[in-house]
């Protein structure tokens, strides 16, 4: 671990959210194309993200849908 | 009603109760068709339906409760997972062991760590994580300064980790290490 390492461990979350400025994306981006240990952390929090992403994802219970929408008919019918 | 899903399955999370869930994103619908007028053409539509989910949600489902939930939480280290997984320190080319650990973990197990936060931490996780809002249109959201919202989420996504490491352990998908090897 050197003081890229460094940076890269303290800047994970700003870089993979895309929220760092040009200049210093492309320093991390650099380092990580240097350092494989860096890049395979990194690869492991982008996995995580999508594994988080992808299983907290729930179906829609139909009597929902429909009590939405008879709801907002109702609304409609009430606004003429 | 295309956002339905994302604002059922948030709704969920932020109630951990189905029926209330349900309650809470038919008044989302209905306060949403009802001040359309207000709502700026061109504008991100998600944004401001999560916007009002999230305001119903303070203040009708939290107020069922005596005061808000104000729990903290431990701020951890980043790479909280992957150093307890042996990463980092120990890490080796291709797909590793550690990414495959990450297939193990149910959707209940997900979804659990994910209620597990407290209120704060839990909010800007869904809307981070899950829903891939970025960090100014969170702060929009939640009506608080951005520096706020890069808090709760950081931390909450650490917090998250150490939720699933303790699922990976009981489920003895991780032996127990500290991740300071070599």
């Amino acid at each position: 671990m050197d003081e890229h390492c460094l940076e890269a461990v303290e800047v994970l979350y700003h870089y993979l959210d895309g929220e760092l400025t040009d200049d210093r994306r492309l320093l991390i981006q650099r380092h990580l194309d240097d350092c494989p240990p860096c890049f395979e952390a990194y690869d492991f929090e982008a996995e995580l993200r999508l594994v988080v992403r992808q299983k907290c994802r729930d179906r829609v219970p139909e009597s929902l849908m429909l009590r939405v929408a008879a709801a907002l008919q109702e609304g409609e019918e009430h606004a003429e | 009603m295309e956002y339905m899903p994302s604002l059922y399955t948030a709704a969920l999370r932020m109630t951990r109760n189905p029926a209330d869930a349900e309650d809470l994103v038919q008044e989302t619908y209905l306060k949403a068709y009802r001040a359309f007028n207000s709502f700026t053409e061109g504008t991100n539509l998600k944004a401001w339906l999560y916007r009002i989910l999230t305001n119903t949600y303070i203040n009708a489902y939290r107020a069922k409760k005596r005061r808000p939930e104000e729990s903290d939480i431990d701020d951890l280290e980043n790479f909280y997972l992957y150093r307890r997984l042996g990463g980092l320190e120990g890490a080796t080319a291709g797909r590793s062991a550690e990414d495959e650990v990450l297939d193990h973990f149910t959707e209940t197990e997900v979804k659990e760590a994910i209620e597990a936060l407290p209120e704060q931490f839990r909010m800007a996780v869904l809307l981070g994580d899950v829903e891939g809002f970025s960090y100014k249109e969170i702060a929009e959201i939640l009506d608080v300064p951005i520096g706020t919202v890069m808090s709760r989420l950081h931390r909450g996504r650490r917090a998250l980790q150490k939720r699933l490491y303790e699922f990976g352990r009981q489920r003895g998908l991780v032996s127990e290490r500290e991740g300071t090897h070599g």
